[in-house]
């Protein structure tokens, strides 16, 4: 099980949070000025790096806020998190 | 040609290549070792009931060849069609249950409906009291459905392939590919560069990977996928039973052992482990609807990197490079398509045209919106 820091609440063990998939992808400003390969990739991929991910995760069962990880996708080793709305 | 993972999907392609089109100039190559990918890691569970024309199209196709396939691979595949029955725990469940056995049953796919009494007589281990967390309120079970020995599913492809002349490449990793004017003319590996008028990734859960080095996207995401087996024990389970609702898929193996499977750890990965709560969740679940397990002990578990795509069904066809085609997706339920996958991978590769059972299955549905939802008869145990 991961062991994964909220920064607001600090390292907590994964069932304490939910998944949400890649971080930092904006809704498009201007969606019906997309062709429908663009609206196709905004909606349907997303990135599937074998390294470092930057991903979303959600405290559920704590404080309930939305935040990001720098998370490694081969060794599952966690570099660090971040607050929504920062950069790392 | 050359084909990107010696795994079930890999091996089937390249021998349907040699036995349906006569194409012998084949090289599979693997980064690791003959069927030791998701092959080696999956519950073995074979059936055909999905909801969708298409879907009843390809994975009836491959059950048919299934249940020819020992002959004429002429190897003991220990496929045995003991029955998959899929537990429904509430009244949508039930009404799911029903609808897809009038739609499997419209597309020639054995389906019927059991009572919880009906269900418990088919397999007399079934907890069906009303009293239980997740009561048992009926289910679908097709007889034809099954399992098989997965080890020599894919030895028996690759023996069948290698006799007709394939060659098989292990302890060779693709590190790139190499292209002219957008077209592929071969691939680089960790053992050098292979020339290749057509390259084809078999390669699940690192078919991102692969497409990244190709430069296009796929509609991917890889996830972990665990498994158990308890130590031997005397046959106590007669057949495959699923419960989706409650994230566990059980059957008893020929050797005694129990075989289960869970649901997908949440998070994106490529470590072929999970954490242990996912286990634990999934055995809660299994020994409310067993409680003869409680006694069992827990041998082993692993995991396996499976390929998700959003729409809980593979992605077979051409990509954005000339030449280069693309067999994933096929999530947590890849080989009991084996068979079919390969046979219509192969004459897509063979022709540069879709065979009709998997032109639906393109890349461009994403783009275009047909897509092929299969989440309510794939959902977890796929």
């Amino acid at each position: 099980m991961l062991l994964i820091p909220c920064p607001w609440c600090g390292p907590r063990a994964e069932i304490e949070y939910r998944y949400g998939g890649q971080a930092h992808v904006a809704y498009p400003p201007e969606p019906a000025a997309l062709t429908d390969a663009e609206w196709a990739a905004y909606l349907f991929l997303r990135d599937n790096p074998k390294g470092p991910f930057a991903e979303r995760w959600c405290h559920a069962a704590g404080c309930r806020r939305w935040f990001n990880v720098l998370r490694d996708t081969a060794t599952h080793e966690i570099h660090f998190s971040y607050r929504a709305g920062e950069r790392p | 040609m050359v084909i990107v993972g010696a795994g079930g999907h890999g091996l089937a392609t390249a021998y349907y290549l040699a036995r349906n089109h006569g194409i012998t100039d084949v090289a599979v190559v693997e980064r690791g070792w003959l069927g030791g990918g998701n092959m080696a890691r999956n519950t073995t569970i074979i059936r055909s009931n999905y909801l969708l024309d298409e879907s009843a199209g390809i994975y009836e196709h491959a059950l048919k060849l299934w249940e020819g396939l020992a002959e004429e691979l002429d190897h003991d595949l220990l496929f045995s069609q003991r029955g998959v029955l899929n537990l429904a725990h509430t009244p949508q469940d039930v009404r799911d249950g029903m609808r897809r056995i009038n739609a499997n049953r419209l597309n020639g796919v054995d389906a019927e409906w059991l009572t919880p009494e009906q269900a418990r007589e088919f397999c007399p281990i079934l907890n069906i009291s009303p009293d239980s967390r997740h009561p048992v309120l009926g289910g679908t079970l097709q007889r034809r459905g099954g399992i098989a020995k997965h080890d020599r599913v894919a030895w028996a492809y690759a023996g069948a392939a290698d006799a007709l002349g394939v060659d098989l490449i292990q302890d060779c990793e693709v590190t790139g590919f190499t292209t002219a004017g957008g077209r592929v003319t071969g691939v680089r590996t960790t053992r050098g560069d292979i020339g290749a008028g057509r390259v084809a990734l078999a390669a699940a859960g690192h078919t991102s990977v692969l497409a990244a080095l190709a430069g296009f996207r796929v509609p991917i995401q890889s996830h972990p996928l665990q498994a158990l087996v308890s130590e031997l024990l005397e046959p106590v389970h007669p057949c495959v039973v699923m419960s989706n609702a409650v994230h566990v898929y059980v059957s008893q193996a020929h050797k005694g052992e129990l075989v289960m499977g869970a649901g997908i750890d949440s998070y994106n990965s490529y470590a072929q482990r999970g954490g242990f709560h996912v286990i634990e969740h999934q055995m809660a679940a299994a020994l409310e609807l067993f409680p003869i397990f409680a006694r069992a002990r827990v041998l082993r578990t692993w995991g396996g990197i499976v390929d998700v795509t959003p729409d809980a069904s593979p992605v077979i066809g051409r990509t954005p490079v000339d030449g280069l085609y693309v067999n994933c997706g096929w999530g947590t339920g890849g080989f009991k398509a084996t068979p079919s996958s390969g046979w219509v991978y192969a004459h897509t590769i063979a022709t540069g045209e879709p065979h009709p059972l998997n032109a639906p299955f393109s890349l461009d549905r994403f783009t275009t919106g047909a897509l092929i939802d299969e989440h309510g008869a794939a959902a977890v145990a796929h």
